[in-house]
């Protein structure tokens, strides 16, 4: 009876250590599953991407808006997606379905680059 | 600021040969002058005059023939910087009709829209119906390529031009030379020409006397002012290699919305104000978008270009003047420009 108390208690323990352990290691367990289906947003302003890099879980939408007080466009360097020229406050959207890094720039303005990493 | 503009052009003096000619002062002084910048080329060599009143009047007088060069009047644009650009654009033209002599054409070097749209493009031609210049010659910039990749600008200005707009043509012994550098842009670039445009130009060119002065005018300036903003074209090296042998050479360029010059040896480049809005000197702003300036200084910082030619001397007298100039001169004597 004490030998099995004492197994009980020690599986007990470990699980929740193990619990502990996970919990703390990835604090935003829960954020992240709903982040899968959320969007991120890229903000053009001032002639830039920000962020110029952003990380996005696989089946995440991102989000372009103009902010800017000159049109721009956002368009992959691989094809993989295209804005139309975004007037100041317009927006495009567009859902990444697989993981990958995707550099795009501006096409008007071309010194202008970004990139999604997408995982 | 004043600072870091000194320092900016001091950087460009260094690339400048030196042949005797006191270029550094006298570049610095164009280079504070503004808007009332009077150049002339005669032979190649570049040679500063005293901007009085009467000279502004002289420069056209005698001239074989005259030509204005306006830019970046984007139509379309109307944001705190200039809600009405075809206001100043109009003023602009009104300007244009009231020069001594009437221009024998207008180049107009790109921009001419905001986002390519066709309105925008039919408001553009007809304010230009009011022009005293009927022949008025283009190439396109970034925004009038938003469509179809410039599909709407070649329909109504890509007559008679090859591949995205580039072209060519005489005036009284001097031949001019449209180059578009704003077609095909790649990621992290800045302007481009391309292959096929390169080997155009380079037979163009070929077997024309080297006392032929050449005029290239084209959207982003053909040297390089400011990487960081794009101000500059990655490939125009090879079409500048392609021009070294003639005597004179004058590049005219717009996309900056601001006056910038450089002499080098025998070429001498220009980038023209806009009609529409100023932006900031390279590095002085967060970024390269419109700048506000106080209304009552709007016209003070667009403007356009009045360039004339002497056959005799083979001389191209270029003369800047803002909108808020009405005389071509007096802005030459208000900022005390003797170019010296």
């Amino acid at each position: 009876m004490k030998r099995n108390s004492f197994w009980v208690a020690s599986f007990t323990a470990a699980v929740i250590i193990a619990i502990v352990l996970l919990v703390a290691g990835s604090p935003n367990v829960t954020a992240n599953d709903q982040a899968a289906t959320a969007n991120a947003e890229v903000k053009i302003d001032n002639f830039v991407f920000g962020p110029q890099t952003i990380t996005v879980p696989v089946g995440a939408t991102v989000t372009w808006t103009n902010n800017d007080d000159i049109p721009h466009t956002s368009v992959s360097t691989e094809g993989v997606f295209k804005s139309k020229v975004l007037d100041t406050d317009e927006k495009f959207s567009y859902k990444f379905t697989k993981a990958g890094t995707y550099s795009y720039y501006c096409t008007i303005h071309p010194k202008m680059t970004g990139k999604v990493v997408v995982q | 600021m004043p600072e870091q503009k000194q320092n900016f052009i001091d950087q460009n003096l260094q690339d400048l040969n030196n042949d005797g000619v006191d270029r550094r002062g006298f570049l610095k002084c164009m280079a504070w002058a503004g808007t009332g910048l009077v150049w002339t080329v005669a032979g190649g060599v570049p040679a500063s005059r005293a901007f009085t009143k009467s000279y502004g009047k002289d420069a056209s007088k005698g001239a074989d023939f005259t030509f204005v060069q306006i830019s970046d009047s984007h139509i379309g644009f109307n944001k705190p910087a200039n809600p009405d650009v075809t206001a100043t654009l109009q003023v602009a033209i009104d300007k244009i009709n009231a020069m001594p002599h009437k221009p024998d054409f207008i180049i107009h070097t790109g921009d001419l829209s905001q986002l390519s749209k066709p309105s925008e493009f039919d408001t553009l031609d007809q304010l230009l119906t009011g022009a005293s210049a009927k022949q008025i010659y283009f190439v396109p910039g970034e925004h009038d390529m938003l469509s179809d990749n410039g599909e709407q600008y070649l329909q109504r200005y890509g007559k008679g031009t090859k591949g995205t707009g580039w072209y060519s043509f005489d005036q009284k012994g001097v031949h001019f030379v449209g180059l578009v550098n704003v077609a095909n842009l790649k990621a992290g670039g800045m302007g481009s020409l391309g292959h096929e445009q390169l080997e155009w130009l380079e037979d163009d060119l070929k077997g024309r006397s080297a006392s032929t002065p050449i005029v290239l005018f084209a959207h982003i300036p053909l040297w390089t002012i400011y990487p960081d903003w794009g101000w500059g074209t990655d490939d125009s090296e090879q079409a500048l290699s392609y021009v070294k042998r003639f005597g004179s050479v004058t590049v005219l360029n717009g996309h900056i919305h601001q006056i910038m010059q450089k002499v080098e040896g025998k070429v001498s480049f220009h980038t023209a104000m806009s009609t529409a809005f100023p932006q900031p000197a390279p590095g002085t702003a967060p970024s390269a978008g419109p700048m506000k300036v106080p209304a009552d200084q709007l016209r003070k910082v667009l403007g356009i270009t009045d360039v004339n030619y002497l056959v005799s001397g083979r001389s191209l007298a270029v003369v800047d003047s803002s909108l808020a100039d009405s005389d071509p001169s007096a802005s030459g004597s208000a900022n005390g420009s003797g170019g010296r």
